[in-house]
């Protein structure tokens, strides 16, 4: 039996499940129509109508997705590096080195620059 | 201890058992942690909880799931159909399949097959723990953004970059583990902490990682994304019935998942603690289960005490602190674990020439970063400088805090007395229409 089969129960478990549950609600609950609880939530006063898609929202978020990207990929290659060390020694050592300080700096800019304040 | 090759040679059958093995243990925790964190908090809050559905009150979140399915569910009409379904579709689904890795004990005989109490492991089991949980993200993105409602698109996005800051501190708290462990397989990790918890050898890591990981499933004080008292219920927030409650038990599965990781990375998982370990058999069999339970309790009991006693962050701050604590430290302390690990295993080399090198290399690097520090200093300190007063109160101006460095010209009040035709019954001057709301306001 391969070592990844179990991942796929499991997910497929979990998502027969879910399924279920989301589905299931729709027959088992009751259905008394009003309109003004088919509104968007707004506490309680007329809904302050959406763009389609989302409409606009800070950019900041973006840049926090940008963010993550690089750190994510920095994750991507310390792992293997990590588990290997012991292999690599010191040329793996120097290497990992040159690649974290690569990504602090542009890192520090970002932070002096301001790109990591909330207001 | 077993193996990497004692996985994968389960029959189809009892795999399908120890599928739903784990589904059942799930499920049962989800249920026991939703009760318990009901009861603890109402014990800190000098109350005395849910109890009266079964014995102490066991039964309630099982009762409060049969309420939900029969509770009638609300579609806004704003809603995109079919997004709306999935997200919390995918959000559970997800959170179940990152338990697929995580490892309850030692080889146990099951229906005759000698098999680990372990769905399964293979070389790359942590690096799946943490792919299964971003696509988790994606649930929350989807049901902020499918719902077509203000809060929920606010508290989606705000829960979406919480969770990518909190997942980076998370994963670089991971990597001294792998280091010293020389592994991303669970079982490998468990193994390898037989003489020391990284807990305690690593402890800069766990304290990152407990941090991270609250953040990581929106608990309190991180809980950002569902602050009441200012998103309403953040991305669920035109969730109801079933489809709430599916966001519900991710939260709460995705809670016992990041504690589970944690006893398995840093608590030596299942291996007994230490005067229990030193009884012959106490790492043997079933009983690894319970002390694996234990811990994973101590890590749901801290998610609850966190609740019971902190106040919530401010956005701004928290952010801060994930990205401007969190991750720079993480960093340090990865460099620092490594070039002692590796500087330790090579002793044997000629050191001179290299820690020379090293050390006039480090110094230059940080030399430039902290010059590029400065130079950014001197970027943002030219700001505009703020008007010294405020004084526009009076121009019927809604009255605002004011900023850093400001500060207010005192107006007395004025009050204004009604006309005595407008308001005969009560006792007191009424005040007229714009003072009464200044009034108010610094009143309060």
């Amino acid at each position: 039996m391969n070592v990844y089969i179990p991942l796929l129960t499991l997910a497929g478990l979990g998502m027969l499940f879910a399924l279920f549950s989301v589905s299931v609600t729709s027959l088992t609950g009751p259905k008394r129509y009003n309109r003004a609880k088919v509104d968007a939530y707004e506490c309680g006063i007329e809904p302050t109508p959406q763009a389609v898609g989302g409409g606009r929202f800070p950019v900041k978020y973006y840049l926090t997705a940008m963010m993550f990207i690089i750190f994510d990929l920095e994750i991507v290659f310390l792992y293997p590096w990590a588990v290997a060390s012991d292999q690599l020694g010191l040329f793996g050592l120097a290497a990992i080195m040159l690649f974290l300080f690569n990504l602090t700096v542009p890192f520090v800019y970002e932070w002096r620059r301001g790109g990591l304040e909330w207001d | 201890m077993p193996e990497l090759s004692a996985f994968g040679n389960d029959p189809f059958w009892l795999v399908c058992i120890k599928t739903l093995g784990v589904f059942v243990i799930l499920v049962v925790l989800v249920l026991f942690t939703i009760w318990a964190e009901r009861r603890v908090v109402a014990r800190m809050q000098m109350r005395i909880g849910p109890n009266r559905t079964g014995p102490f009150g066991l039964l309630q979140s099982l009762m409060d799931g049969v309420k939900l399915a029969l509770k009638e569910e609300i579609i806004p009409t704003t809603v995109h159909k079919a997004v709306y379904w999935i997200a919390p579709a995918l959000s559970a689904t997800t959170a179940f399949a990152a338990f697929a890795v995580i490892p309850f004990g030692p080889e146990v005989s099951m229906f005759g097959v000698v098999t680990p109490l372990q769905l399964t492991d293979f070389p790359q089991s942590v690096l799946y723990v943490l792919a299964v949980a971003s696509i988790g993200i994606y649930g929350i993105v989807l049901a902020g953004w499918s719902s077509g409602s203000t809060y929920p698109l606010l508290g989606g996005l705000r829960s979406s970059a919480q969770m990518i800051s909190y997942e980076i501190s998370m994963s670089l708290s991971f990597v001294a583990v792998f280091l010293y462990a020389g592994s991303m397989s669970t079982s490998q990790i468990t193994s390898a902490q037989q003489n020391l918890w990284y807990a305690v050898l690593l402890a800069p890591s766990f304290v990152i990682y407990v941090t991270s990981m609250v953040g990581e499933t929106n608990r309190a004080p991180f809980d950002l994304p569902e602050a009441e008292s200012e998103l309403v219920g953040g991305f669920h927030t035109e969730y109801s019935s079933l489809k709430f409650a599916m966001f519900f038990l991710a939260e709460y599965i995705n809670m016992v998942t990041v504690s589970a990781v944690a006893t398995t990375l840093f608590l030596g998982g299942w291996l007994a603690p230490w005067p229990i370990s030193l009884i012959p058999g106490a790492n043997e069999g079933w009983w690894p289960m319970l002390w694996w339970l234990g811990k994973v309790m101590c890590f749901i009991f801290l998610y609850i005490w966190l609740r019971g006693t902190l106040p919530r962050f401010r956005y701004d701050q928290f952010m801060a602190f994930g990205w401007k604590v969190l991750i720079p430290v993480s960093l340090v302390w990865i460099v620092l674990v490594s070039i002692v690990r590796v500087v330790r295993d090579e002793y044997e080399l000629d050191l001179d020439g290299i820690v020379v090198g090293g050390s006039v290399l480090v110094v230059a690097m940080l030399v430039l970063i902290a010059s590029i520090w400065v130079r950014g200093s001197r970027v943002i300190d030219e700001k505009e400088p703020l008007p010294e007063s405020i004084s526009d109160l009076d121009d019927g101006a809604f009255p605002v805090p004011p900023m850093p460095g400001q500060t207010f010209e005192y107006t007395p009040r004025v009050r204004k007395p009604v006309p005595a035709t407008a308001g005969g019954s009560s006792d007191k001057p009424v005040e007229a229409g714009d003072d009464s709301k200044d009034a108010e306001v610094s009143d309060g």
